[in-house]
């Protein structure tokens, strides 16, 4: 791949990156959260186009211009979320799309055989007529490998391959690709675990804000390199002042031992009125569970929350609300906002009792409210009345915002506030964020851009694996220090 | 990037703005809806015209308008019913063999209680709703406690209550030993005052109709229950971050449209003097069909109830316009077939060019 580059509205996501494969190697991709790994991925895949840029496979310059040219070009994709069909047994996800076929029939014989050729190369054995969804983890990879190989994959690529994988399935997955190595089978393999790229990576290439920074032989580039050039930026300074924490100030939000079915493994911790506490960790480390479990979202199934000394038993998000907690969802599109209503509509949605006379909703006070948070956020609309669905990104995340500011909430957690909106709303919300401590508000952020967690937080909490690892003042908190916690590369 | 601190009086100045604004986005939006209101009755009277040609004169008499109206009634209550449903996203296939249920449950209350003159028709009124409620309360429950799509619970529903009222009715049509629901299935309101004019007067069955509609028009637009609908239709998950207790809203739903069921079974009992477990028969689909054409999406998150009482009214105009042209039954159900598809067509592609 040469000087690839991609852009989508407001973003340049890859900004000419270069880099290649050689046939038996293995190749590692790193870079944090957003630095355009994924892109680069998709783009290999067919899913996206570049927007310029080569690709050459073999000395032949070639375009994927989508997932059936990758898949004849000899390209492997294996996600993070695996694309098996649950309901499909271990040899029909193989050989699915490419079915042998007799005639009009399917020809189960031809296709098993198929399929035993593969895993018999590969010296692996599955459950052969089990379905996807009954196999383990590793299981449901090991199938995608054989998929990839069914369909002669010279290029496989694996986005953290080792994420849900124990330490024995590791092992056997690295012996694996040692094997098909050996055969000529090229790797792109994308991980956060830094730890394991001595043992697994030939070549390792760092990206940053959608530039490849460098590639060294893995030899040459211990972890702690890996992390400089990954951070490798100043902050930027585009983040307000936070005024600092009265150390006797009140405790607004207490968590003890939170824990909830998924990934969120006894948690504790507290912030006080007027701070920002900052979660900091890898996508899937547990940091949105987290604040989903305080806000009701999910069902929490053991530990204390206490607002203002009182505690509460946050059983349902409505619960929550009546406590004083407001959750801002990452996804405002599924679970921020009802996309087809007004502004008035979305912005009244979790107090209307507010703004009613016993059962009849009171759209004189709506509209009154819904303007004056319009005005105060500087919601860019045409009016009130406007369908949510109309706005720009950054301004339906304000109406996100705005739903919560009318109500009495003192707690508010902020899950990825800035996330796909532009620099000039970004600087509002930080703004608004401000205004809630001068209120006295406490505030919980979870982010996965570095330099807002360090810019934005009085304290920083690295979560892992449902955990917090470690926690860190502001002084203290480095963006080397933080990934080191958060890929697990030094111990808490 | 914003000042930190905005001044107050540029704030309440951008407000008064956009409260003025409001106003005339408000008043805009009543223009465009008298425009469209305008559009649709010279549609109407333009229809009821050339209809009137061609029947000679038959369709446009107070007899026979009289007529649609007291036709459409039941399907118009159901779609009330049904409009709610359907705004969630869901779907009620039971209403047709509620109104069976109700009807025979009714007639046999109303005949073994001893009561008799209003009391004996509210009391009856009374139980039938009760039990239509009851029923909606089993349609919920299995969707919103398990997940269960509401086409598979309201399925079972449906044969569940057929095979009932037959099995209490032994197949039987149940005669009313009273008289008292006579008024409700035959007789008119403001006979006296409307006489003179050639008009026998409006049916109580109609009066009940156009109160249901009103009342629920009202309850969709005006309540907090009827945003809670729209926005759990529109984004569930959104709707119960915000707060909103779906499960219920959701049950609730149900139990309104199991209700409007019995509503219906209860006025055709009273307009053939007996709970039949005959009647009602495939009228779910009618219910359906009304509010389709009415612009709901089963998509859910958009619907009005006002809309689903024109979609029966326009139903109700089709039947009878092809009765009295002595059109076939087989055609008209090739004819309602098609409008269906046309009006569902028609709604899409106005949208999109409106969309654009």
């Amino acid at each position: 791949m040469a000087a690839i580059t991609k852009s989508f509205p407001g973003v340049r996501a890859l900004d000419g990156v270069s880099f290649e494969v050689t046939a038996g190697e293995v190749h590692a991709l790193v870079g944090e959260n957003g630095a355009g790994k994924s892109t680069l991925m998709k783009i290999l895949a067919g899913a996206y186009t570049a927007d310029s840029g080569t690709i050459e496979i073999d000395g032949q310059r070639v375009s994927i211009d989508g997932p059936k040219a990758a898949e004849r070009l000899g390209i492997g994709m294996i996600y993070q979320e695996f694309n098996l069909v649950p309901d499909l047994g271990v040899i029909e996800n193989i050989v699915l799309g490419i079915e042998p076929t007799r005639g009009l029939f399917l020809d189960a014989q031809a296709a098993t055989e198929r399929a035993t050729a593969v895993l018999v190369e590969l010296g692996i054995t599955l459950p052969l007529d089990r379905l996807a969804r009954r196999l383990s983890v590793a299981q449901q990879q090991l199938t995608e490998i054989a998929k990839a190989l069914v369909r002669h994959a010279r290029l496989i690529v694996m986005d953290e391959p080792t994420a849900a994988l124990t330490d024995r399935e590791t092992d056997a997955l690295f012996a694996l690709i040692a094997k098909l190595k050996a055969t000529g089978v090229a790797f792109v393999y994308i991980s956060h675990r830094l730890e394991e790229l001595p043992r697994i990576a030939d070549r390792i290439t760092v990206i940053r804000d959608g530039r490849a920074i460098e590639t060294r032989p893995a030899s040459a580039m211990p972890p702690d390199d890996v992390i400089r050039l990954m951070v490798g930026r100043a902050l930027e300074a585009h983040f307000p002042e936070l005024p600092s924490v009265a150390p006797d100030a009140p405790l607004r939000l207490i968590v003890r031992d939170l824990r909830a079915a998924r990934n969120v493994n006894g948690v504790s911790f507290e912030v006080r009125a007027g701070e920002i506490v900052g979660l900091a960790g890898l996508v899937g480390a547990g940091r949105t569970e987290i604040v989903r479990a305080i806000a009701g979202a999910d069902v929490a199934t053991g530990g204390q929350i206490a607002v203002d000394g009182k505690p509460v038993a946050v059983r349902s998000p409505h619960a929550a609300i009546e406590a004083g907690i407001a959750l801002i969802t990452e996804d405002r599109k599924a679970q921020g906002l009802v996309l087809g209503m007004t502004v008035r509509e979305n912005t009244t949605l979790a107090h209307l009792a507010a703004y009613s006379r016993g059962p009849f909703i009171n759209r004189a006070a709506e509209v009154g409210v819904t303007n004056h948070e319009i005005a105060e956020l500087q919601i860019r609309t045409p009016s009130s009345e406007q369908i949510v669905k109309n706005l720009s990104g950054g301004n339906q995340q304000k109406v996100v915002l705005a739903k919560w500011l009318t109500g009495d909430a003192h707690v508010f957690l902020f899950d990825e506030p800035t996330r796909g909106v532009d620099v000039g709303a970004k600087a509002e919300i930080y703004m608004l964020m401000l205004q809630l401590l001068a209120r006295g508000a406490a505030i919980v952020m979870v982010s996965s851009e570095l330099p807002e967690v360090l810019g934005m937080s009085h304290r920083i909490l690295v979560v892992r694996d449902g955990k917090i690892a470690a926690e860190f003042s502001r002084a203290d908190a480095t963006p080397a220090a933080v990934i080191a916690v958060a890929a697990g590369v030094v111990a808490a | 990037m914003t000042p930190p601190d905005t001044p107050p009086e540029s704030v309440h100045e951008v407000k008064a703005a956009l409260d003025a604004r409001a106003g005339d986005a408000l008043a805009k939006q009543k223009r465009q809806a008298a425009l469209r209101i305008g559009i649709a009755l010279v549609a109407f009277i333009a229809l009821i015209v050339v209809v009137n040609a061609l029947t000679a004169g038959d369709f446009f008499t107070a007899g026979n308008l009289t007529n649609v109206l007291r036709q459409i009634t039941y399907n118009a209550i159901l779609a009330v019913g049904q409009t709610f449903v359907i705004i969630t996203a869901g779907i009620d296939l039971s209403v047709g063999s509620l109104i069976q249920l109700t009807g025979v449950v009714m007639a046999q209350f109303a005949n073994a209680s001893g009561l008799g003159g209003p009391v004996l028709v509210i009391a009856t009124t009374i139980v039938g709703i009760a039990v239509g409620c009851c029923a909606g309360l089993v349609n919920a429950l299995p969707v919103v406690r398990l997940n269960l799509p509401p086409f598979i619970t309201t399925l079972a529903m449906m044969l569940m209550a057929r095979g009932l009222a037959f099995k209490l009715s032994h197949g039987q049509p149940v005669p009313l030993k009273s008289d008292a629901f006579d008024a409700l299935g035959t007789q008119y309101a403001l006979h006296d005052l409307l006489a003179p004019f050639g008009v026998p007067g409006i049916p109580w069955a109609v009066l009940v109709m156009l109160t249901v509609v009103i009342v629920f028009a009202v309850v969709l637009t005006r309540t907090r229950f009827g945003r809670y609908v729209l926005a759990l239709g529109g984004n569930e998950e959104a709707a119960r971050l915000a707060g909103i207790n779906v499960r219920l809203v959701k049950t609730f739903v149900y139990v309104i449209s199991g209700g409007c069921a019995a509503l219906a079974g209860m006025l055709l009992m009273a307009r053939f003097s007996s709970g039949s477990p005959q009647t009602g028969v495939g009228s779910e689909l009618q219910s359906i069909a009304a509010v389709v054409v009415g612009g709901t999406s089963l998509m859910g998150g958009r619907g009005s109830v006002v809309a689903s009482f024109f979609g029966a009214l326009l139903i109700g105009v089709l039947n009878n316009v092809m009765n009295l042209l002595n059109i076939e039954s087989y055609t008209q159900d090739i004819v309602l077939g098609a409008v269906i598809l046309l009006a569902v067509m028609t709604e899409e592609i106005r949208k999109r060019v409106f969309a654009r």
